[in-house]
């Protein structure tokens, strides 16, 4: 996809940022960009959203085109996509990823399907933005990593940045999609600061990108998990293990060939994700790698994962997430087969 | 649109059941048919043809259309049988730059929007999920099957005319508003009562349109409600009128006055229209199971084409007329018969087709290998 050339001449070409301020840039881009581009949801007028992804965007654009809703998600998914026959391209915020599920129905059973059953006579370019994950000490229904459930769904598109400047690129490349995309913001991501080039736009959307190469294991993850992988590779390279890490950045559709590639190189793969594993991404990933590269394999591929059980009391999470030295025993298991 | 319009004063309006025929068809305007006796003397004795010959014509096409079912021709069949004056009144009052979302009932809302009766059967011959362009088909969207999911579509739909300025202009005639259909048992879902949140919150261009056929397959609508659906409105903030839904006369006043409202920037409202399910919910559901035959004989005694024929003859109407409706909607019935039964199924690409705008390579590649799949069986047996 080619984006519009939207840097003028006075607007900063980088700039070091946290995701969340990435993110509204990307949005306040798009809305630049096109009339059409809507944003919904729920606290994101005057209050910027609770992470305040929107700030000022109410301000700047106006109610008509920054909607603050009433408190209903299948209403916001619902009256987005009647808005989206209409010809806009509504952005929808969900508060919280526990808060999704009242939403589900109209994602699954109408967004995911509209141009389908239209026979191609309609395009669906809503994006569904869903601060995810855990690391923040929340309460229940506030960490929560519900990914796989919209990866399974045909349709849809599913994506994650692991950084401010994929955020910035990859939010304005979900509103230009003319497919619905779920868009997964790692929430303790959001604060981080990190370079974002306004001017380069990288990797496309859909692709997935070696973000350190090594040669003894290759370890994928996407969203927050990417960060754990990365330190995971600079404690094994201490001990003389070199780990490939791949940053996932899209859920549906997965682009394998830098997965498969470093499979080939490596032998070894272990899949990350603060999901619970069974039925998760790690699975379908370990299921494709498994048919492609069954050759290349020394080792089984292994998962880690959040436990088969709800998102732990907030207590515990340490507990329950994928740190860097669950990686690490996998990566040791792995070279250990 | 949004928020400052929230200051202006709540309409609320309930009404008692709005009539202007009674059972025997004379001309016989409830009290609370008043105000919307204007929009009645709008009607021209052609148009009172019209509704009959409509009315008359999707009795018999649903007729056949069960047959076809029964023949083995249909997967499913969901009969109007009964409900015939309801949705002719009501879709006699959209304008051509209105916009219909229907649930799946509205056959003959769909007839007079324009839309080819053999295409509603295609879905139902499950040849494809959906059937129609809407735009090309009098803004008749598709059917939605899962209940009340369109009337939040129908909502977002109506607020983009409000961002579009295509609505409250003060031009009726091109004013833009939304009719959405849905029935009792769907009032009970959350996304008709989410619907009816966002529709009061931004005053939108809309009316709901509900059609209380007094039963959601097996569950009579006293398990929907303890009050009035109708009341349920003002619950909202918005005005709820009741109207005979067997009453074509009255079903147009009423959906006539509120679709102008709407256009006019008066925000939307509820018609409950009471009617009757005289069939079985689909043709896979058997009502001598749960109904009691008493309440059937009720029904069928007020049904709304014997009503409107009554009122016609009132009028002086010729009985040639009448007999030239029975031979077009029998001409009808079977030419939609003999072409139904030329649909032809689709290639196996359209599982494949359209899932998504852009390419997905999981799709392309799995279409890939299906293709790959059959055509290896080619001329095996040869």
């Amino acid at each position: 996809m080619t984006m519009p050339d939207t840097a003028s001449a006075a607007a900063p070409t980088r700039a070091n940022l946290p995701m969340t301020k990435a993110l509204n840039a990307g949005l306040r881009q798009a809305m630049l960009d096109d009339p059409k581009v809507l944003m919904m949801g729920e606290d994101i007028g005057p209050l910027g959203g609770v992470f305040r992804v929107t700030e000022g965007l109410h301000a700047e654009f106006g109610e008509k085109r920054v909607l603050d809703t009433p408190l209903a998600e299948s209403g916001i998914i619902g009256t987005a996509i009647g808005l989206a026959l209409r010809g806009y391209r509504p952005v929808c915020e969900i508060q919280f990823d526990g808060f999704v599920f009242p939403g589900f129905d109209q994602i699954t059973s109408q967004l995911a399907r509209m141009r389908n059953r239209h026979e191609g006579g309609v395009i669906m370019p809503v994006v569904v933005r869903i601060p995810y994950g855990g690391h923040i000490g929340s309460i229940e229904h506030h960490q929560e990593s519900p990914e796989a459930y919209f990866a399974h769904t045909p349709g849809l598109r599913v994506v994650s940045p692991s950084n401010p400047h994929d955020a910035y690129w990859m939010m304005r490349e979900a509103i230009a999609s003319n497919d619905p995309v779920i868009f997964f913001e790692p929430k303790s991501r959001y604060w981080p600061k990190g370079e974002v080039d306004f001017t380069a736009p990288g990797t496309p959307l859909h692709a997935s990108k070696v973000v350190r190469t090594g040669t003894s294991v290759t370890v994928v993850g996407h969203g927050a998990m990417v960060s754990v992988l990365l330190q995971a590779a600079e404690l094994a390279a201490a001990e003389g293990i070199s780990l490939e890490v791949i940053d996932l950045r899209s859920i549906s559709p997965i682009d394998y060939g830098p997965i498969l590639e470093s499979v080939h190189k490596t032998g070894h793969l272990v899949v990350a994700q603060e999901a619970a594993g069974f039925v998760s991404v790690g699975s379908e990933i370990a299921a494709t790698v498994t048919e492609r590269a069954f050759y290349s394999l020394e080792a089984p591929v292994l998962r880690v994962s959040g436990f088969d059980t709800p998102f732990p009391p907030a207590a515990v999470e340490t507990h329950f997430l994928p740190s860097p030295d669950r990686v690490l025993e996998a990566v040791d298991r792995s070279l250990a087969f | 649109m949004p928020v400052t319009s929230n200051d202006a004063p709540v309409r609320t309006l309930t009404s008692p059941t709005v009539q202007l025929l009674s059972t025997e068809g004379a001309f016989a305007p409830s009290d609370s048919a008043a105000e919307f006796l204007p929009y009645f003397e709008r009607l021209t004795e052609a148009d009172y043809r019209k509704f009959y010959r409509d009315m008359v014509v999707v009795r018999k096409f649903d007729t056949e259309a069960a047959n076809l079912q029964r023949q083995g021709q249909l997967a499913l069949w969901v009969p109007s049988h009964g409900q015939e004056a309801a949705q002719v009144g009501s879709a006699y009052a959209t304008r051509a730059q209105d916009h219909i979302f229907p649930s799946y009932r509205e056959h003959v809302v769909g007839m007079i929007r324009g839309l080819d009766m053999v295409d509603i059967l295609r879905m139902l011959r499950g040849v494809t999920l959906g059937g129609w362009t809407p735009e090309e088909h009098g803004n008749f969207h598709l059917y939605t099957l899962v209940l009340a999911s369109q009337t939040l579509h129908a909502t977002g739909y109506a607020m983009g005319m409000q961002l579009d300025g295509a609505t409250a202009t003060g031009n009726p005639e091109t004013d833009q508003a939304v009719i959405v259909y849905y029935g009792d048992g769907a009032s009970s879902q959350g996304d008709a009562n989410e619907a009816l949140v966002f529709a009061a919150s931004y005053q939108t261009p809309q009316v709901f349109f509900m059609q209380n056929n007094h039963w959601a397959i097996s569950v009579p609508v006293s398990r929907q409600s303890r009050t009035p659906l109708y009341l349920r409105a003002g619950g909202f903030g918005m005005p709820g009128i009741q109207v005979d839904g067997n009453d074509v006369l009255a079903s147009y006043a009423v959906t006539a006055k509120a679709m102008d409202d709407a256009r006019a920037g008066h925000g939307p409202s509820l018609i409950e229209a009471l009617t009757y399910r005289v069939g079985a919910h689909t043709t896979a559901d058997d009502p001598t199971k749960y109904r009691d035959p008493d309440e059937l004989a009720y029904w069928v005694a007020r049904d709304p084409i014997v009503r409107f024929r009554a009122y016609l003859k009132g009028l002086g109407v010729e009985q040639e007329f009448l007999d030239s409706v029975d031979e077009e909607a029998a001409d009808h019935a079977a030419d939609v018969r003999r072409r139904a039964l030329e649909i032809t199924s689709p290639d196996r690409s359209v599982i494949f087709d359209n899932v998504y705008a852009e390419p997905h390579p999981l799709v392309v590649e799995q279409q890939k290998w299906l293709d790959g799949y059959e055509t290896s069986f080619d001329g095996s047996e040869s």
